[in-house]
């Protein structure tokens, strides 16, 4: 793949379910590195464009290409090992697991299922148990160190800003290429919010490939952290651009901000 | 046990269960009238209370060594059989309460690790026996009998698979129910299978021991049945390894992740149906396998034997155990087993009180008596 060959390309991506049309048309192109901001008021399409994206819904119409292949209609198996990995709205982690446990299913790609491996291979296991919580406490060390010295408590036992850290340590675990965000700052204070950011930031800076895209309401994160914007309302696109460019937009102002 | 070092603590903690429990069971099965064993039973009930309101025998519980444990117990049960070595009645008693454990060990497998239901664990048992009784007349070795066993219940498994993977929670319940309720129907309109008289079986031989004879060892008199009490005492430790070590590996976190959300496991690139299909079949084959010895040591099958109330009775083990506690469901499977053969007098409403049971379980403590533990960390460094 060259450089100039956009990471991920969606064309006329649409999803109606029955007479609701809560994606249409959508044609997005999304270059190797990049952090897209996807905002719009609720229901404009936001969750159910990842939610297609990562094959949990087949899209009605339209197609998507990530890295030149097509992923139109695939499943979300398929979609995750191919290198797309996501969080969700609603905090998905498994409470009664470990952290480590709930890392370890984001390493899923990464790990061996083997029969013979897992019952038998007692050493050969153990060695990969421990590779893997290396690299869980490596990844957990850059959000907050003293979370990884938590890796095998249960996950129910620590609080909401470090389950959401959790989740998305679970989405980076098998080195995905594009990193879905939905999200993330929901029921977090502006200080947790800022904070969450820098992190994300950081492991962008470790991982210098990884494209994002962040679903977010809070604007100051858009304006800090997004390349470019692209606005949704009623399933379709509004407007895109870069975050000062799409919040001068008339359009844009009056559907989402209220403005008149 | 504060005062011990941190060493041996976990082995006390292990003597420590195991010492009382195997107490307990000895008076259980050695008390003659009803009126001990209900006793015995209360004494129990209010040590195991007693415990579990101080917060020692949750205590206990972290502490103790697993594997200690299991040697425990089993060491207890080689010394159960030795105390009851011409009594084939609690022989007997003692090797279904272990063979039931084993068919629990399977649904385990399914509900409390796939959450996949199976209602009709008494069908896969009797699938189990039925193989041993046809292929156990022929040339084939017994041992391998057992494997066929095992091997056929799954297979049988496998029609269910196509609706099972359709469906999810009650629905998925409703199917195996239906496959419980038909197996019985086939069996006994199919004579040459023996119809509703049932079949035959020989006893389980090994290289021409038989394990139906008595036999006198070291100076000491053995019921047969001492025999089979061995044979499924050494199944039990397979299926618990078995079962342990699939919850402690990568298989036992895929399995977490299909059971707690299927939706986040699918996009972390879980397959939900190859999951579901592995721990079915798993399941299905310890079950068939415990069915197939538990029919070679009765010397008997018929399609009464393997009804939708004994499919309820093994999920209740289960619920009563506490999902997803292999201690819980060795003492549920005993007291399951054991206790109407011991009172007689409740032999008529077992089927009441058990099910009360499992409503005050249910109502009470839906985690069991004790909670499920998070899986221990299965590297080599420990933190």
């Amino acid at each position: 793949m060259s450089e100039a060959a956009p990471l991920l390309v969606c064309r006329d991506l649409t999803r109606h379910f029955g007479g609701l049309v809560a994606l249409e048309g959508l044609d997005l192109e999304l270059r190797k590195g990049e952090i897209l901001g996807l905002i719009g008021p609720n229901g404009s399409g936001k969750t159910t464009f990842f939610n297609v994206l990562t094959g949990l819904y087949p899209p009605t119409r339209g197609e998507v290409l990530f890295a030149g292949e097509s992923l139109t209609g695939v499943g979300p198996q398929a979609v995750y090992r191919a290198g797309i990995t996501r969080t969700f709205q609603r905090s998905r982690l498994c409470l009664e697991l470990s952290i480590f446990d709930n890392l370890a299913i984001g390493a899923h790609r990464l790990l061996d299922h083997g029969l013979w491996l897992n019952l038998l291979g007692r050493d050969a296991l153990a060695r990969q148990a421990d590779a893997t919580a290396a690299a869980a406490r490596e990844l957990l060390h850059v959000f907050d160190p003293p979370l990884a010295a938590r890796l095998f408590e249960p996950t129910a036992g620590i609080p909401m800003i470090d389950r959401r850290r959790v989740e998305i340590c679970r989405a980076l675990m098998s080195h995905p290429r594009l990193l879905l965000l939905d999200e993330p700052s929901a029921g977090m204070t502006a200080e947790e919010t800022a904070h969450l950011m820098d992190d994300i930031l950081e492991v962008r800076r470790r991982f210098g490939d990884l494209t994002i895209v962040l679903i977010e309401h809070e604007m100051a994160v858009i304006a800090r952290v997004t390349d470019r914007c692209l606005v949704l309302n009623y399933g379709r696109k509004l407007c895109q651009g870069t975050y000062a460019e799409v919040s001068a937009d008339a359009e844009v102002r009056r559907a989402y901000l209220g403005l008149t | 046990m504060r005062f011990a070092p941190a060493r041996v603590r976990p082995a006390l903690a292990a003597a420590a269960i195991a010492a009382p429990s195997v107490l307990a069971l000895y008076a259980f099965l050695s008390a003659e009238s009803g009126t001990r064993v209900s006793l015995v039973l209360a004494g129990s009930v209010l040590a195991v209370l007693a415990g579990w309101r101080s917060g020692l025998l949750a205590r206990l519980v972290r502490t103790a060594d697993e594997r200690a444990l299991v040697v425990a117990l089993a060491l207890a049960a080689l010394g159960l059989i030795r105390a009851f070595h011409d009594d084939p009645f609690v022989l007997l008693l003692l090797s279904r309460a272990l063979l039931v454990l084993v068919a629990c060990l399977g649904l385990h497998v399914q509900l409390a690790d796939a959450g996949v239901p199976n209602f009709a664990g008494a069908a896969f048992f009797g699938v189990g026996g039925y193989t041993a009784a046809v292929l156990g007349r022929g040339t084939l070795p017994h041992p391998a009998v057992l494997l066929a066993s095992g091997a056929v219940a799954a297979a049988v498994g496998s029609l269910l698979l196509l609706p099972l993977l359709r469906t999810r929670g009650h629905y998925a319940a409703l199917i195996t129910i239906a496959f419980g309720l038909l197996f019985r129907t086939f069996f006994e309109v199919n004579e040459s299978l023996g119809g509703p008289q049932g079949l035959k079986l020989g006893g389980f031989r090994v290289l021409g021991f038989d394990f139906n004879d008595d036999r006198q060892l070291l100076g000491v008199d053995y019921s047969g049945f001492a025999f089979y009490c061995l044979a499924a005492l050494a199944l039990t430790l397979l299926a618990v390894a078995f079962v342990r070590r699939l919850e402690r590996s990568w298989l036992g976190v895929a399995l977490d992740a299909v059971r707690l959300d299927e939706t986040a496991a699918a996009c972390f690139g879980i397959s939900i149906g190859k999951w579901k299909i592995a721990a079915f079949t798993l399941g299905n084959a310890l079950i068939g396998v415990a069915g197939g010895l538990s029919a070679m040591m009765v010397g008997f099958i018929a399609p009464n034997n393997f009804t939708f109330q004994e499919s309820l009775v093994l999920v209740s083990i289960l619920l009563l155990g506490g999902l997803g506690n292999l201690a819980g469901l060795a003492v549920a499977s005993l007291i399951v087993v054991g206790l109407p053969e011991k009172l007689q007098t409740i032999q008529e409403y077992r089927y009441l009180l058990f099910s009360v049971l499992v409503v005050l379980v249910l109502v009470l403590r839906p985690a069991g008596l004790i909670r499920r533990a998070v899986r221990r960390p299965f590297g080599s460094v420990l933190p």
